[in-house]
């Protein structure tokens, strides 16, 4: 166990350079660092001057890979690919155009951005579960055929409807909560249920949609065949004997988002003011700040390959068949 | 050229629209003639849902088609001068709006309204008044009394040229067909004469699609009625009808929908196939390059592309002649940047299903003859594998027509000048915190966007229901 995860950890090493090597790429040889001081500045304020100051400031005024005028290893390390894309594996974000610490900044907002997907998430688990449970109990009927059509309905709004939509009925027509905003603590609960309800409704469309395939495929399996021979009412087959096993595709194939949770959600986020990791990323893709989106990216995939791993874990825990080696 | 009123442009989008369309044609020509497919697709012509869905995106792409066939009008001519035309780039779905194109009001006016949205301090008057508006209700003068009735009369009408419309319709195709009109008139739909068990199936099919035509043309004919006099969807914030901006945001959607697939579906498909059929390091290589793309969150990579794309279009200003190629190539980079992320999930699936294939028996009976590797996966795996790249792109249209809304809305979306879903709810969120709402442009893109998304979801969910092997068991 212990070998394979180290072997996974060492797997994600190379994958993780090339999402780097594919940043740099991205951020600093498309673009010259000169070209986004010169978008960054405006047409009127483009003077080489302004150029070379904009560049100083934020550390752009290095080569970009090779620095033949710097001494010994400093040739190597006094570049804009060191000191900007290099020194991420070591936590080291470097500043915003605000003067800010990104990486101080990331752990302050990544407390509201959890504050919200974390609730969203196990919420939305347990409500799409139950309601997929709901239409296979019923399944062939009328009732299951609606359900469906609600599902494919459901699927087809766009996420922004929910949100705007939620808003105006809860906050403006209804006064039941502030529309946006946020607060620390316990207060906190009266700003976060309207993004939490919404994200949840949102989201159960696709899932419920899902976890009802999985369900529909687990039930025409022998041992659920055995399980009603021997005379077990429905309700126990579902509940003890079908739930538990597609247990293992669905927790097995949510497990790899847990972990971006805590980069939080873009819509949501900016809609209701949270100040989470989410409306950081909008605000810098609004400012043009390359450098907080050149972090998120990194992190965001950081995450995305913790989860990965963490899926294959979860094989293990929950289906004693499946042996790492 | 001299005589020519209309100076044809064609876009980039444009250009790769009309290939697509000769491709699918090409394919359908193809699929007709292999009885597998046949068969497939003779089992979603007989879905109900399914023809009934395809018929609303059929009046979506013709729109999008309308409004794909660009011109520049010639100006007025100048005596001696050369002939010289207009820098704005229409359409012929323009020509064909053109009422709804020109009547802009000053400012935000709510659906049939007569006057503006908020109140102007008026000439001569020391009170703010609600100014009249210059076209909505202008038929009506001065009395405005006969506001509700005009509408009333206007929708009774349109309803009623709908259903003459349709009515003509059904009768044209029983004619044709050779089916029962009594029997039409009786339930509504399409029932084939009877003892004649042939036409039962084109029967059914035929059935949906005019059921759902009915629909179709009511609304029509009640747009056109009331959208002779009034502003159907109210007017936006620069005064322009919704109306018009809704039917010119189809466009954009079904691009963004097809296009982005088909950029990317000849990498997916050649990367796919020969990371499982060659193996070895090839497949390292490959897997290693879509494990990375995919592990960097979609939406960030697609802001990251498209942060650094704004900045080479902006410092190449003189790229593009006319602001429309700007958009232009605006749109199709955001397409291949779509492209660019979605293209892992397709070659992923394809990679899996060509290591399948790879140890059946017919595939080795090819290498045992000496066939090559290339003329293996070129005329047996790759048709094999055509029922999911089909699956994927229909099943990946609606996500991306959702996406762009969401996209635009982040900043990293079409260009502002783009009339697009994401565009207009964009500018329309601006004003959600005035007091009385200005709910109507966000109603219509809405309710625009749900229809083509849930048409395209039902066609999808029938799609793969007939090609995906594993349902048909």
């Amino acid at each position: 166990m212990l070998a394979y995860i180290i072997r996974r950890l060492l797997y994600a090493i190379p994958i993780l350079i090339g999402v780097n090597l594919f940043t740099f790429a991205l951020f600093f040889v498309v673009n010259t660092p000169d070209d986004m001081a010169r978008m960054q500045l405006g047409v009127k304020r483009v003077t080489p001057e302004a150029i070379q100051k904009w560049k100083a400031e934020r550390g752009y005024d290095k080569p970009l890979v090779w620095n033949a005028a710097a001494a010994g290893g400093a040739k190597l390390t006094d570049t804009i690919f060191f000191s900007k894309s290099v020194r991420m594996f070591a936590g080291d974000f470097g500043h915003a155009d605000d003067g800010r610490d990104i990486a101080r900044e990331i752990g302050a907002r990544m407390g509201p951005s959890l504050a919200i997907a974390l609730p969203t998430f196990v919420l939305g688990l347990f409500v799409a579960i139950s309601f997929a449970l709901l239409l296979v109990f019923f399944r062939a009927t009328t009732l299951d055929f609606a359900g469906v059509v609600l599902c494919v309905a459901m699927m087809s709004i766009s996420g922004l409807f929910y949100i705007i939509g939620g808003q105006w009925l809860v906050s403006k027509v209804w006064h039941l909560v502030p529309i946006s905003g946020y607060s620390g603590g316990l207060d906190a609960s009266k700003f976060l249920i309207l993004p939490v309800i919404i994200g949840v409704v949102g989201g159960i469309g696709s899932s419920a949609r899902w976890y009802r395939t999985i369900f529909l495929e687990e039930i025409t399996r022998d041992y659920v065949r055995t399980a009603r021979a021997k005379g077990l009412p429905e309700r126990v087959v579902l509940f003890r004997h079908v739930l538990r096993n597609a247990m293992i595709p669905i927790l097995t194939g949510v497990v790899v988002v847990i972990p971006t949770l805590f980069m939080g959600s873009l819509l949501t986020e900016s809609f209701f003011g949270i100040p989470g990791l989410g409306s950081y990323t909008i605000d810098a893709i609004n400012a043009q700040d390359f450098a907080v989106v050149r972090s998120m990216v990194f992190i965001g995939s950081v995450l995305y390959i913790v989860g990965l791993l963490l899926t294959d874990l979860s094989y293990t825990l929950a289906d004693p068949r499946v042996r790492l080696q | 050229m001299s005589g020519m009123v209309i100076q044809p442009v064609l876009l980039w989008s444009d250009a790769l629209l009309f290939v697509l369309i000769a491709v699918i044609g090409a394919l359908t020509l193809w699929a007709r003639r292999q009885e597998a497919l046949r068969a497939a697709w003779t089992r979603v012509a007989r879905n109900g849902v399914a023809m009934a869905a395809a018929t609303v995106l059929a009046v979506f792409v013709l729109i999008g088609l309308l409004d794909s066939l660009h011109y520049r009008a010639r100006l007025e001519a100048q005596p001696g001068a050369a002939e010289r035309y207009a820098v704005e780039v229409n359409s012929a779905l323009d020509a064909l709006l053109s009422d709804l194109r020109l009547r802009a009001e000053k400012t935000y006016s709510a659906p049939l309204a007569t006057h503006l949205f908020a109140r102007e301090a008026l000439e001569n008057s020391a009170q703010r008044e609600f100014p009249r508006l210059k076209h909505g209700g202008a038929h009506l003068g001065e009395n405005l009394s006969g506001h509700e009735l005009d509408i009333a009369v206007r929708v009774s009408r349109g309803l009623g040229g709908g259903l003459v419309v349709w009515l003509l319709l059904v009768a044209l195709v029983c004619r044709v067909n050779g089916l029962d009109l009594k029997a039409v008139m009786k339930v509504g739909a399409c029932r084939p004469a009877k003892r004649n068990p042939r036409q039962t199936e084109s029967g059914a099919a035929t059935g949906a699609v005019l059921v759902t035509l009915l629909p179709i043309l009511l609304l029509l004919g009640v747009a056109i009625s009331l959208g002779g006099g009034y502003h159907v969807f109210g007017t936006d914030k620069v005064g322009q009808d919704v109306l018009y901006l809704s039917l010119k945001a189809i466009r954009t959607g079904l691009l963004i929908g097809t296009l982005t697939t088909l950029v990317m579906l000849p990498a997916a498909v050649l990367l796919g196939i020969l990371a499982g059929y060659v193996g070895g390091w090839v497949d390292d290589v490959i897997q290693y390059l879509y494990t990375t793309l995919s592990s960097i969150p979609g939406v960030l990579l697609i802001a990251a592309a498209v942060l650094m794309m704004q900045v080479v279009i902006d410092t190449h200003p003189d790229w593009f002649a006319t602001s429309a190629e700007r958009a232009d190539a605006r749109l199709l980079a955001l397409c291949l940047i779509l492209g660019m992320t979605s293209w892992t999930g397709v070659a992923r699936l394809l990679r899996g299903e060509t290591l399948k294939l790879r140890e059946l028996e017919f595939v080795q009976a090819a290498q045992a003859f000496g066939v090559g590797r290339f003329a293996i996966m070129r005329r047996h795996i790759l048709p094999n594998l055509m029922h999911i790249v089909l699956i994927s792109l229909v099943m990946d249209f609606s996500g991306l027509v959702l996406a762009e809304a969401v996209l635009s809305y982040v900043g990293v979306g079409v260009d502002p000048t783009t009339i697009s879903f994401g565009t207009m709810i964009n500018t329309a969120r601006m004003e959600l915190a005035r007091e009385p709402m200005v709910w109507w442009s966000l109603l219509a893109a809405f309710s625009f966007m749900f229809a083509l998304v849930l048409a395209a979801n039902l066609f999808a969910d029938a799609v793969r229901d007939a090609f995906d092997p594993r349902s048909s068991a």
